[in-house]
């Protein structure tokens, strides 16, 4: 039901929809009209004009009632346009499902023969199928099915072959089932979908190629209306007896319009991407709508400070708390982690400093995020745009998603540099490879012109870290980059990093999941569960006596090399979701210390000196600086 | 204890370069010869880099990959037909990522009862039995059952992956990274139901990840793939506290550990080698600190006692 709320929301196709919704009615019930025998001759009143007594739309030049063959022929047009998409998206859809799934050396054979196919010109294609087989509605039915037939066998069989290589598939494989089946029950329903968009965007152009079939004589046969061999025989008359041949016309330009209006809307509401939003641009920079008041900074030391930061997303009636209210800073050359699970707000509370959190559905709703004191929540785009990747610079958890492909990556690091510095192609390239060389780019100057599907996981992270020191940023905010690399990499990146913010007094902002890696690289860190922090302080401090009780579960649930084989400590249950956040405590439900108190109310964040907690009953009491 | 499982001399290569006719333009050996026991009861992890052949090599041991030679033992009795539906019964397989794993389209009814109804030819009601019963023991409710996939959380969903397993009545489980999707608070849940269904079934695993923390915690014995070959295969307390091939010493020092200073343990640049073009003799010798001439010019073989083997010419003392 949600696909016919998307059709309904989109007006062309929905307008598109009820358009051939009317004609296909109409041409339904015209044998119950009282209309006139559309095959029966009257000379005597031949090229009757529209209105004229007993004929609505007028008379052919045989006499025949026009809006009586109008009807006729709509039906039949539309009979064979569907039923020739019916089979080509059939037959089609068989060809290019057998071969994308075996693939090889039958989806060899069998797409160089449709790619044969396609080398005719359709047209030529098709007159031949009906020289071969003689002139009738059938075989022109045949014939456009026949010549739609590779459309659809390439479009199923790209699909196919990224079905045939899911997990879904092997499972099924190993649960006894046979090819036959799994075509029929993994794949089919998958590619379904798919078939109903090709068929949707192209019954029209079917109904098209039936009526040139039938205009040049090749079609329905005579008295057999349809509405292409109507026009060829009001052809002679074009001049004299324009109506004749307008009739037709218009109703062909009627039906095409709407199906096409109508197959685009089903298209964006089939399409998974386009569902999710993929039309829809989001804004340069995230939304803003604070309600409160702007706090005021209160840390000059400060180069990035984040006070009550509030980032929300609204889908439909939903509203979901993503970061509830985060309060952190960084020093120079300091590096703060933001450890927590997925769904913790840690992301989108480092992708709202910049303004870099989609809109919609984001919306930042409190708070401010300062850059040395100034506030960057709602500020202009284009002073936003200034800092981006120049004061304040990213670097993402997947470089090969980050990097664009088509281009090398000297190049895009020169580009950066460009972006925010008025030098000269030569000096920028010139820095690209210095910056090359400080990540530790062997052969920087030759690599410079790689592209990034030609360097390992390893390499193009570095990359992303050049690009993020393209402009000697004060601040950088990585996201989880090392997560996708293995450990003896990692362990490279790591201390790459922490070479640097020693060298260049850089802060950083380091959000991962790894308390091992919090360990090695960060000062202090800062633990989010629901959206808020919920436990920050040194790291030492935090890690050998954590006071929140998630914090202390989830480092025992994470296992430590040189533990041997043990039992781990689970946490029961799952992170509430941020768009039913209940009063209290998030971590309640989970935890073994809740009381009722804990279910009720607003509990702050306090604590001595940098070690903060929020929690009623801590696991460790927090005592004041200096004395631990 | 007996052998449940045994890979004599499995390897897999992949032409690359295909032409229409003749020969390819080379040959990619994804995995080497392998040569592994695997005892009844027991959990043998397997851990490597990207790349190093582990996922092959698992797919090769469901029979979802014809191996390019050697030979699979179940029982005592061999296996090389490559039909997933003989493999199914006997052996089974837990995907890495939980939720496409599991088709969007079925219910998950639909997909427990696949197995049951295709390698064991249960009938309605039996089946609706079955399904109870293993659903009950991996902690999940039967209301989930006329769910479908994106339904899920991704742990909720990796149940439902071990049960379809469970389903086949397979006493070998191929776990190829069954928790590296999931967040950490969820992983340790799942692992521990794995540890239950163990002891309670009496299966067998074959434990694939990269995180060597994970894998120490739940087998008995690891093996080190590197390079398509196994490189060190000892008792899980054992291979990373004292390992003895420089490959597994590097592996278990970059492990990021609380408590243990920052540090590369290795200054150089490291790639893996072209396997193209793979080097001769021992793959890991361009990153080894130990190594000699001897190691360019033969690929060292799989030695020592059957507590621990290691292929190496110059192994650290364990």
């Amino acid at each position: 039901m949600q696909f016919l709320s998307l059709i309904a929301r989109n007006r062309l196709a929905a307008a598109g929809g009820i358009v051939l919704v009317i004609v296909i009615a109409l041409a339904l019930i015209s044998p119950l009209l009282p209309l006139p025998d559309p095959d029966v001759t009257d000379t005597a009143n031949r090229f009757l004009l529209p209105g004229a007594e007993g004929h609505l739309l007028g008379t052919d030049h045989l006499g025949r009632d026009l809006a009586a063959r109008l009807m006729d022929g709509t039906r039949l047009s539309l009979a064979v346009g569907f039923a020739a998409a019916f089979f080509a998206a059939f037959f089609g859809a068989a060809i290019g499902i057998i071969a994308g799934y075996f693939g090889g050396r039958t989806d060899n054979l069998i797409m160089r023969a449709v790619d044969m196919l396609m080398a005719f010109p359709y047209i030529l294609l098709a007159l031949a199928i009906v020289a071969a087989l003689g002139p009738g509605l059938v075989n022109a039915l045949i014939a456009v099915a026949a010549v739609n037939i590779p459309f659809f066998a390439r479009n199923i069989r790209g699909v196919t072959v990224g079905l045939a290589n899911k997990e879904f598939v092997d499972a099924a494989r190993l649960a006894g089932l046979g090819h036959t089946r799994i075509i029929l029950t993994e794949i089919l329903p998958n590619v379904i979908p798919v078939i109903v968009i090709a068929m949707s965007t192209t019954i029209g152009w079917m109904i098209l190629e039936t009526a040139g079939l039938s205009f040049l004589g090749l079609g329905s046969q005579p008295p057999q209306a349809d509405l292409g061999s109507m026009l060829g025989e009001a052809r002679g008359a074009l001049i004299t007896n324009p109506h004749t041949s307008i009739v037709p016309g218009a109703m062909i330009l009627v039906i095409v319009m709407g199906i096409n209006l109508l197959g685009d809307g089903v298209r964006d509401a089939l399409d998974p991407r386009l569902r999710s939003g993929a039309l829809t641009r989001p804004m340069a920079a995230t939304q803003v709508r604070r309600k409160g008041p702007v706090p005021a900074s209160d840390d000059a030391e400060a180069v990035l400070e984040l006070q009550g930061l509030q980032t929300q997303f609204h889908v439909k009636d939903r509203i979901y708390k993503a970061v509830g209210g985060v309060s952190i800073k960084v020093a120079p050359g300091e590096c703060l982690g933001v450890i927590g699970e997925s769904g913790s707000g840690k992301s989108v509370t480092a992708l709202s400093v910049m303004g870099l959190v989609a809109s919609p559905p984001g919306v930042i709703t409190g708070g401010a995020a300062r850059y040395k004191g100034e506030d960057l929540v709602g500020a202009p785009y284009d002073h936003l745009r200034r800092l981006r990747g120049d004061r304040v610079a990213y670097i993402f958890q997947d470089p090969l998603a980050t990097l664009h492909p088509l281009y090398k990556v000297g190049d895009q690091l020169a580009e950066a540099i460009l972006v925010h510095h008025k030098v000269g192609k030569a000096e920028a390239r010139r820095r690209a490879v210095d910056l090359l060389k400080q990540v530790r780019i062997p052969n920087a100057q030759s690599r410079a012109d790689s592209y990034p599907h030609e360097m390992s996981g390893g390499m193009r992270q570095r990359v992303g870290i050049a690009m993020a020191l393209a402009n000697d940023p004060d601040v950088i905010i990585a996201d989880e980059p090392t997560t996708a690399l293995d450990v003896t990499v990692q362990a490279q990146i790591l201390s790459l990093l922490n070479d640097l913010r020693r060298e260049r007094g850089l802060a950083i902002v380091f959000i991962t999941h790894d308390f091992g890696v919090v360990a090695q690289l960060c000062d202090r860190v800062a633990v989010m569960y629901a959206g808020r922090i919920v436990e920050t302080g040194p790291t030492e401090a935090v890690l050998d006596a954590p006071a929140h009780p998630y914090t202390a579960r989830l480092i025992a649930c994470v296992p430590e090399l040189g533990g041997g084989r043990r039992r781990l400590e689970a946490i029961p249950g799952l992170p509430p979701a941020v768009d039913r956040l209940e009063p209290g405590c998030a971590f309640a439900p989970r935890c073994l210390k809740a009381q009722d108190a804990c279910r009720q109310g607003e509990i702050p964040l306090e604590g001595p000196g940098a070690r903060e907690v929020r929690c009623l009953f801590p696991e460790t009491e927090l005592k004041s600086e200096g004395v631990a | 204890m007996s052998a449940v499982l045994k890979l004599d001399g499995l390897a897999k290569s992949f032409p690359v370069g295909k032409r229409v006719l003749g020969a390819p333009r080379g040959l990619v050996h994804a995995v080497q010869p392998v040569d592994l026991v695997v005892q009844q009861g027991e959990t043998l992890g397997i851990v490597g880099e990207s790349g190093c052949g582990k996922s092959t090599l698992a797919r090769m041991l469901v029979g979802l990959l014809p191996p390019s030679e050697g030979t699979i033992e179940i029982n005592g009795a061999p296996l090389d037909n490559a039909d997933p539906a003989e493999f199914g019964k006997k052996i089974q397989y837990v995907f890495q990522d939980p939720i496409s794993s599991l088709n969007p389209r079925k219910t998950i009814r639909q997909v427990m009862e696949a197995p049951l109804k295709r390698l064991h030819g249960l009938d309605r009601a039996q089946r609706e039995k079955r399904i109870s019963e293993i659903f009950a023991s991996v902690n999940l409710r039967e209301e989930f059952l006329d769910r479908y996939p994106h339904e899920f959380s991704g742990g909720q969903a990796q149940r439902i992956g071990i049960a379809r397993a469970l389903a086949a009545e397979a006493k070998i489980l191929i776990l190829d990274e069954p928790v590296s999707a999931l967040d950490v608070s969820v992983q340790a849940q799942v692992l521990n139901l794995l540890a239950d269904l163990k002891a309670k079934l009496g299966l067998t695993y074959l434990f694939i990840s990269h995180d060597l923390a994970v894998v120490e915690a739940v087998s008995d014995r690891v093996a080190v793939l590197y390079f398509g070959s196994v490189v060190e295969v000892g008792r899980a307390e054992d291979i990373f506290r004292a390992p003895r091939h420089p490959y597994t010493q590097l592996l278990a020092r970059s492990a990021p550990v609380v408590g243990r200073a920052l540090s590369a343990p290795e200054g150089k640049e490291t790639e893996l080698p072209d396997p193209l073009n793979p080097p001769a003799g021992c793959a890991f010798k361009a990153r080894c600190p130990r190594a000699t001439e001897a190691c360019g010019q033969s690929v060292p073989k799989l030695e020592g006692d059957a507590a621990h083997r290691v292929a190496c010419f110059h192994p650290l003392e364990g």
